[in-house]
Formats: structure tokens, C-alpha cells, sequence
């Protein structure tokens, strides 16, 4: 066992973890040693090849096919450099102020989530695209959202130079996605921040942590680690945990911090999805271009969010109903589909939560409740809706059985496409946006949340959380720029304290 | 029988060369490569029960099955009460899948063409 000793540890480097090793960074001129690890590898510039199966396995947990428990859906989360923050979309939306009150988490504003959204939006070089910068399948969204009678909203995205490769789910390839691994994490590891990769923490505890550190196996991607392999116990004045809703909560549950924090692991939230697709007569731009510049939030009232999107031969052959002719025939039909992912706003409820295995592994229990499948429901008739509205021959549509509808049964959606039809198991659900397992809240009630407004675990001031675990319920849209806000939140307190808690000097400056 | 249910979850797969199955096997091996050992006994089982269930309805193994037969079989059973063989199916299904269409070849026979070079390679 090495020993290495730090002031800061900051676990995970995604959006949360990215923004933390920002924030603090400025520490390091007063002395304050801070330490980032990261359980993925850092890839380099001409690694993000554009193939599915391969960059999927390199960038995601599972290669993007993390199952929950009952192996009902799939969640897709980054473990690379950078975290989810390299292989979303770049969608950047603030945090909508009816969800932020609604969380009612005391000392928690929504002008204060807005003000630093916008911070990052900045940094990021949040922008929205021209044009000429559409392609077919984000036009024909827009055209039949008009023709239907839906409200079409451009994504704003946080890229610089891009080419649009369409690739941003599988890594951008020409490096224009400005996620942490262009912008926060460069920039603290040049004041001095040290970050190491491939080191997964096994467990937190009285200010310290077990780390092994993996060697790169043959023919994997990504740079060796900045520490030779072997275990490690890094003794520290501080941790922030930022491994993500799944990450996070299994982390600590796996330390034993379950019994003080009954609430860990809880209110696990997230968009389950469905990839509805449509065959047009005519080829559209749909495999060129950003795949996801539109979107429909109906969330406040029916419970769903409506986004452009193009997938991958794989992941679109997965997300299909069924098998077979009828399957092939609509694979075949590929340069001719436009796509909608729809995903149901669900809320944190008792049964659907993060725990751990007998080997301390995570496991997510999530059960679709009726309300959710009722979403997803409305929000592929709509989606059908749009489709024909801008002139599709046929649509497929998870919720309906047989899948395929006709443009000659565009009039039955209601009908057709019904909870009956969406049986787990067969139907493809996975989801992305992931939230909750160490909610925030106040009042110190470790039973009711596991951290303040600020990710102080209740009762260890060493310890903070600051990711989307923290969301005490569902944000109801796309979160990167509200967990960078909270992680904001989390830092700024940090420096704050940070003669207490790291010793005299840190933070003067 | 892997074969089988390669063509019946893709039709398409049977008109594949050696250097074909060798290529989209290989994909498969290297995922499952990475799975828990749990998970490849839990497929190898599958596998067994879906060769052997038709012998109940059609008096032959699923192997033996015309590709007709083979769909029906493979449908009742992707609708089935069971959470665990819907489940089951789902995911052989996702393998054939990405045995399929991982490979270069499959990707241009339906059209797919992004790159990294985007808009350039298009305007």
C-alpha cells in the first residue's frame, strides 16, 4: 500500500468534479495540495474514432449499457477523463425556476442557479448555431412541431469549430465539444490541481481514501496512468465526491455511510427514453450535422421533453422494437430517417434508488411507475404527430404493437400507441440524464437528505458531494449546466471555510 | 445455433462470407469479453432453452426451424409473461445487433456515412 497525502481530494471529473478542480484551483498558490482522480482513462485527440462498439467501450461504463437490476433499461454514463461532459451533446440549458422551487431546498434560489449557469455558459461558449448550421432532420422537427402545434425551442451548445461530424455522443473528433476535458480540467492542472486517471476510489473514510490504480490493458485507449498501479491510501483534510448519481451514492454507500445517511442512495431520478424514428420518401441530412439542436419541453404540463437526435447504426438497430424483415427494412431505410428522442420526466420515489452489491458494485433499482409509462406514452403520440406533420410515410413507435404505423393511421396515434403496449423487457428504455442519490436539503435531517444547500454531508464537515446526485428530484431537462452551477455552489463554500478546514493560509489569496 | 439466431434477429447476416462471421463474432466475444462471468452462463442457458423449446411445438430444434417458424418462436418469446425471457431476448438481440452493424460493411449498406470530417465531406 502507497501513502500519499493531500488537502483536497476531488473524486470524479465530469461536470461536477471538472468544476470543483476549477474553482480550487486558485488555492494551490496558498500551498493547498489538491488531488482529482478519475476512474476512466484520458484519451488523446486522435483516439475518438467515430466507431460505435469501440468508442462506447472506451468513454462509458458497461460501453453505455449499464443495466438496472431488473435489466429494464439501460443508463448511459461517461468513465473517461472528463465524465458525461465528453460524450453528450453539449445542450445547455438553465435549470427552469419552477423546478428549483419545487425542490424547496432551503438556501437554494433559483437566481443564484441562473447567475452561475451563466457563468458557465461563458466559459463554455454557449451559443446558438446559425442556419445553415441545421440539417434536415432537425429542420423537418421544427416544420412539423409548426404544422402540429407543438413549441420548437433551439438548444443552445457549448461548442467551438464545429465541423458537425454528428459523432458528439461517441466523443467529438475534432475536439470542438467544450466539455471539463477542454476547459475546467486544463485550466486547474495548470495552476498546479494534479489529476490522476484510471484510479478508482474503493472507499472514503475518516478523511482518507482507498485507491487502486489500473494499469492500461493491451489494446485499450487512453494515456497509462499519472501513478503506477497499485493501491494507494491517500490521507486528506477534505473530499468532494463527485462520481455522478450512480458513482456517488454507491461510493459512499460502499464506505459504510449508509447507516448515519439512511437517505443515501434515495431518490434516484432520470429521463427514461425512447428513440422514436420515421421513414421520409426522400433522404434527408441526418447523419451530418448536429444531431440535436431542437427541443419540445411539455414537462410541466404532461410530463416529457421532446429532442432532435441521430444515433449510430448499433444503438438505432437496438432501440427498434422487435427483429427480423420488418426490422432490416427500416435499418435499410437509414439515410431516409429523422428522429426524436422522447424522454418522461419522472419523480424520486421510494422503490427506485442506488444500493450496492456484495463486492460494493452499484446497482440502480428502478421500477417504471405508471405515471412515467403515461408520459412516455404522450410523449410518443406526439412525436408521431410531428413526424407525419412533416410528412413522414410511417413512424415507429415502441409503444405500439405492432411498432410500425402508417401514414394511413396517422388520425388513430391515440389509439395505437398505448400503455398496454410498453412491456419492459422488450421495449428498449435507456436512459442519460442521471440525478439524485445524495439529495441536498436542509435542516440537517440526515433522514430526509444526505447533504445541505451547499453538499455538506450532514455531520462530516470533510466530506462534500457536488454532481447530480445532489438534485433532491428530477431537474426535467438536460443538467450539465445546473450540476456546474451546484458544484459552483459546493467550491464557493470550500474556499470559504477554507482556513478551518485546510489550515492556516489557504484561501488568503 | 449462434448462427441462427444471428439470422433470424438480421436476415441479412446469412449472406455473410467467413471473413463476415469472423469479424462480427469477434465483436462479440470482445463485449462479452468484459461481462461478468454470471452474464455469459446466464446467455449460455438461453441459448440451450431457445434451441430446445420449439421441440414442444414444431418437434424440432430451433436450428432445424425454417426462418418463418424461427421468427414466431423468437417473437412469442420477446412477448412472453416472463420478465427474465423477454429480457433474455432483448438481449440476444442487442449482440446480433451489434454483431451486425459494428462491422464497416454494414454501416455503408445502409447508408450510414457520418464522419469526422461532417459538412466538408457533404458540401
Amino acid at each position: 500500500m502507497i501513502e500519499r497525502e493531500y488537502d483536497v481530494v476531488i473524486v470524479g471529473s465530469g461536470a461536477g468534479g471538472g468544476t470543483v478542480a476549477q474553482e480550487l484551483a486558485p488555492l494551490v498558490k496558498d500551498g493547498v495540495r489538491v488531488l482529482l482522480l478519475e476512474q476512466g482513462p484520458r484519451l488523446g485527440d486522435d483516439e475518438f474514432t467515430g466507431r460505435e462498439v469501440e468508442m462506447a467501450d472506451a468513454l462509458y461504463e458497461d460501453g453505455g449499457g449499464f443495466l438496472t437490476a431488473d435489466g429494464t433499461m439501460t443508463l448511459a454514463f461517461g468513465r473517461v477523463f472528463g465524465g458525461s461532459t465528453v460524450v453528450y451533446t453539449g445542450t445547455s440549458l438553465v435549470a427552469p425556476e419552477r423546478v428549483i422551487r419545487g425542490w424547496n431546498v432551503p438556501d437554494l434560489a433559483h437566481t443564484d442557479v441562473a447567475r452561475r449557469s451563466a457563468k458557465f455558459a461563458e466559459q463554455n461558449n454557449v451559443h446558438l448555431f446559425t442556419p445553415d448550421l441545421i440539417n434536415d432532420n432537425n429542420r423537418l422537427f421544427v416544420e412539423g412541431c409548426g404544422k402540429a402545434g407543438y413549441r420548437a425551442e433551439q438548444f443552445p451548445l457549448n461548442v467551438k469549430g464545429c465541423k458537425g461530424s454528428s459523432l458528439c455522443n461517441l466523443g467529438c473528433p475534432n475536439a470542438a465539444k467544450m466539455g471539463t476535458h477542454r476547459i475546467q480540467l486544463p485550466g486547474a492542472q495548470s495552476q498546479g490541481v494534479q489529476m490522476v486517471t484510471r484510479a478508482e476510489v474503493l472507499k472514503i473514510g475518516e478523511r482518507s481514501l482507498s485507491v487502486v490504480v489500473r494499469a492500461k490493458k493491451e489494446g485499450e485507449k487512453g494515456a497509462e496512468s499519472e501513478w503506477a498501479p497499485g493501491e494507494y491510501h491517500v490521507r486528506t483534510k477534505l473530499i468532494v465526491v463527485a462520481g455522478g448519481a450512480v458513482g456517488s451514492p454507491a461510493l459512499l454507500l460502499r464506505s459504510g455511510f449508509g447507516t448515519r445517511l439512511p437517505a443515501l442512495g434515495a431518490g434516484f431520478t432520470c429521463h427514461p427514453a425512447h428513440i422514436l424514428v420515421a421513414e421520409h420518401e426522400r433522404p434527408i441530412t441526418n447523419d451530418v450535422g448536429h444531431p440535436k439542436s431542437y427541443y419540445v419541453d411539455r414537462a410541466a404540463e404532461e410530463g416529457y421533453v421532446l429532442e432532435t437526435c441521430m444515433y449510430f447504426p448499433f444503438t438505432t438497430a437496438k432501440n427498434l422494437t422487435g427483429f427480423g424483415p420488418a426490422h432490416s427494412a427500416l435499418m435499410r431505410a437509414f439515410p431516409r430517417l429523422q428522429m426524436i428522442l422522447v424522454l418522461a420526466c419522472d419523480k424520486a420515489v421510494p422503490h427506485n434508488r442506488v444500493t450496492v452489491d456484495l463486492d460494493g458494485k452499484a446497482v440502480v433499482r428502478y421500477r417504471f411507475t405508471p405515471e412515467t409509462v403515461e408520459a412516455m406514452v404522450r410523449a410518443t403520440r406526439a412525436s408521431a404527430r410531428i413526424f407525419f406533420a412533416a410528412g413522414a410515410l410511417r413512424v415507429h413507435a415502441p409503444s405500439a404493437d405492432p411498432p410500425l404505423i402508417e401514414r394511413r393511421d396517422a388520425a388513430r396515434l391515440d389509439e395505437l400507441i398505448a400503455a398496454r403496449h410498453f412491456l419492459a423487457g422488450k421495449v428498449s428504455v435507456s436512459a442519460a440524464h442521471l440525478m439524485g442519490g445524495c439529495a441536498m436539503g436542509g435542516g440537517g435531517d440526515a433522514t430526509a437528505s444526505v447533504t445541505d444547500a451547499w453538499g455538506r454531508v450532514h455531520g462530516l464537515p470533510w466530506l462534500r458531494v457536488a454532481d447530480a446526485s445532489l438534485f433532491p428530484d428530477s431537474l426535467k431537462i438536460n443538467p450539465y449546466l445546473t450540476i456546474m452551477a451546484l458544484a459552483d455552489r459546493v467550491a464557493e463554500r470550500i474556499r470559504s471555510e477554507a482556513r478551518d478546514l485546510l489550515g492556516a493560509g489557504a484561501g488568503a489569496a | 445455433m449462434l448462427r441462427a439466431l444471428a439470422e433470424a434477429f438480421v436476415p441479412e447476416s446469412a449472406a455473410l462470407d467467413e471473413g463476415g462471421w469472423a469479424e462480427a463474432e469477434a465483436i462479440v466475444e470482445r463485449f462479452l469479453a468484459t461481462r461478468p462471468a454470471a452474464v455469459r452462463r446466464q446467455l449460455r442457458l438461453l441459448i440451450r432453452l431457445l434451441d430446445l423449446l420449439p421441440l414442444l411445438r414444431y418437434g424440432r430444434r430451433f436450428r432445424s426451424l425454417d426462418a418463418t417458424r424461427r421468427l414466431r418462436v423468437l417473437e412469442a418469446a420477446q412477448n412472453a409473461p416472463m420478465l427474465l425471457l423477454r429480457r433474455g431476448i432483448w438481449g440476444l438481440r442487442t449482440l446480433a445487433f451489434m454483431a451486425y452493424y459494428e462491422r464497416p460493411e454494414a454501416a455503408a449498406e445502409i447508408g450510414y456515412r457520418a464522419t469526422a470530417r461532417g459538412w466538408a465531406a457533404r458540401r
